[in-house]
């Protein structure tokens, strides 16, 4: 007990001497928080479009000025020759164009039908599939119109219908940065915690003052809890800055469940995490290994938890993947807990993976690591 | 005999197809400051790792302390001190808290380190530096502060690889009444060395050569058995029959 005082004493004089980790504490959660959730936003707005228009009738008319008073396309030009409006798509200056035939009008009206043909430019796919989506909705608005207009017979108006009324449950604007906020913090602590971790003990190694430590009685459990302590001190206390201050005050996020519950979660991942950047390090021998391998592992991590792609619309390999994973876990218990107010009962399987997950990395990382060779 | 400290049995050291150290037998006395002496790539430093209890051998035997290195590395580590060849001080802790640091995973009280830290530091004329920065310290007084720092926890044995490296001659001279002054205190030191000048402070002196013991004696005897004016010209006969590179 003794020993692992003067182990910590020695770490937080080093880790509080080392001006940039510092400011990596303190400025990391502020700037990641402001930046990440501002861009990582999926709703697509200012849509360029191109019309060719062969019609020029009214109802032309009105189906434009239906599309681009919808507020989500930017009308970059209206021109009459297709290959002009492809010349726009090519030169990336159009994201989609709309072509509205001619004798638009005049077959609409005297065969009850007609086309309008779509060009989508599907080099952002993301921007295509939803601008495309958008455009479509309108246009099968527009039909409505259309025929509620001319509703010839009386008969169609009895006509059965099913109207869908969705109602958003836990967030019901849809903000989407109340779903990547939490999110974006447990990405935070995971960086956090596995980088320094792995860095800070491949460097005792690197320097060479991990041999005069192992040249002492140090036992090797007092020796891995005095680096593991300090960066989950480190840990909560950079979770506490981004969900306490930033999330709350920038973003108005406030967690509806039960911090305690959020935090003692917390607690049990950091253990896992840190035990993840403690094993990298008893495999490297250089900063620059653990470097690059704590990357990888972080990168896939990360990837695979569904921060940014749901979980459910992987493959079921990725899906295999995804639970083997301890940042999907955290990610599902943040959303649950603050966006849902969850309570223990809801994610006591996920405690039970966590602990799984903690005892995992840290026994295999204490098992590897050797005080002699 | 009850005042050995350090007995080795044909230790051997093999890294895949490499012997690097090979079938080594010697005694070191309490007490006595035993001079390890090879060219580079001899094995000295494989041998002082695994008698640090930090590299497991791979024959032979050897007590230290009158611990097995085999199976009682642990309990070695409570009754020695080691100065590495790297430096291996924290730089970016103080004086004092490399100091309170080493003393303290020994098990000293803080009391205790308090009062001798200062009484130490006064010795080294190192009293004005407590609290500066270990990595700002010119490398000579590093390198008499690791020494002080190694022998805190009064060791009965400490291992000092190369410990002068690189260090002005009378910075050597200050090192070395450092070491005769924890002999005189009954710690017992293992030294390696290139310096042939240092080899002359030794009681005793062991020349390796590619991995194996090939000459054990007082500096003397030594020279006289090989008919030698000074440590140089016995290092030299010695050395230049070696057959393995310096690397």
């Amino acid at each position: 007990m003794k020993t692992l005082i003067f182990l910590l004493e020695k770490e937080f004089h080093q880790i509080f001497r080392n001006a940039i980790i510092l400011r990596m504490i303190i400025l990391m959660p502020v700037i990641q928080l402001i930046v990440l959730p501002l861009a990582a936003d999926f709703e697509i707005k200012d849509i360029k479009l191109v019309v060719v228009d062969q019609d020029r009738s009214s109802y032309a008319r009105d189906l434009i000025n239906k599309i681009t008073s919808s507020g989500y396309f930017k009308l970059v030009d209206c021109i009459i020759s297709t290959e002009q409006g492809l010349e726009y798509i090519e030169s990336d200056e159009a994201d989609v164009v709309l072509e509205v035939p001619p004798r638009f009008e005049r077959d609409l009206i005297r065969e009850r039908q007609q086309e309008v043909y779509l060009y989508i430019n599907a080099i952002n796919g993301t921007k295509a599939n939803v601008g495309g989506a958008y455009l479509s909705q309108v246009i099968h608005d527009f039909n409505g119109e259309i025929r509620a207009e001319w509703r010839p017979l009386p008969s169609q108006r009895s006509s059965p219908k099913i109207e869908i009324v969705s109602n958003n449950w836990f967030n019901p604007l849809l903000n989407y940065r109340v779903f990547m906020v939490p999110g974006i913090l447990v990405l935070l602590v995971t960086m956090i915690g596995s980088f320094m971790t792995a860095l800070n003990i491949v460097k005792e190694k690197e320097v060479g003052t991990i041999e005069q430590i192992n040249v002492t009685p140090i036992k090797r459990h007092h020796f891995v809890l005095g680096k593991l302590i300090p960066f989950w001190v480190i840990g909560m206390f950079v979770f506490s800055i981004g969900l306490l201050i930033v999330a709350r005050f920038l973003y108005g996020i406030v967690p509806v469940g039960n911090l305690l519950l959020l935090y003692g979660y917390l607690a049990l991942y950091l253990v896992a995490i840190l035990g993840v950047g403690l094993l990298v390090s008893t495999y490297s021998q250089t900063q620059q290994q653990s470097m690059s391998l704590v990357f990888f592992i972080m990168m896939i991590f990360i990837l695979m938890s569904g921060l940014f792609s749901s979980l459910e619309s992987m493959p079921p390999w990725a899906q295999v993947m995804a639970r083997v994973n301890p940042v999907t876990y955290f990610i599902e218990v943040m959303r649950m807990v603050v966006m849902k107010g969850s309570e223990f009962k809801h994610i006591s399987s996920h405690f039970l993976v966590m602990i799984g997950f903690a005892l995992l990395s840290n026994f295999w990382a204490v098992f590897n690591y050797r005080k002699t060779n | 005999m009850t005042d050995t400290v350090i007995q080795t049995e044909k230790l051997t050291k093999i890294f895949g197809s490499f012997t690097a150290v090979d079938a080594i037998t010697f005694d070191v006395k309490k007490g006595e400051i035993f001079g390890f002496l090879g060219a580079n790539g001899a094995g000295k430093t494989t041998a002082m790792r695994m008698l640090c209890g930090l590299s497991v051998p791979s024959g032979g035997e050897a007590t230290v302390a009158g611990f097995s290195v085999k199976n009682q590395a642990e309990q070695i580590k409570h009754s020695i001190g080691y100065m590495s060849q790297k430096f291996s001080l924290y730089e970016d802790l103080t004086v004092y808290e490399n100091i309170r640091f080493f003393a303290g995973i020994y098990g000293i009280e803080r009391k205790t380190i308090r009062a001798r830290s200062s009484e130490m530091l006064q010795r080294l004329g190192l009293g004005d530096q407590r609290n500066t920065l270990v990595g700002s310290l010119p490398l000579g007084w590093k390198q008499k502060l690791a020494f002080s720092v190694a022998i805190f926890h009064s060791p009965r044995i400490v291992f000092l690889d190369e410990p002068t490296g690189g260090v002005d001659p009378v910075t050597r001279r200050q090192f070395w009444d450092l070491i005769y002054e924890a002999s005189d205190n009954g710690i017992t030191v293992f030294v390696t060395t290139h310096y042939m000048d240092e080899a002359e402070y030794c009681n005793r002196i062991s020349m390796m050569v590619d991995g194996a013991i090939k000459a054990l004696d007082t500096p003397a005897n030594l020279k006289s058995q090989f008919q030698a004016n000074d440590m140089d010209e016995v290092f030299y006969r010695l050395a230049r029959r070696a057959k393995r590179k310096s690397y």
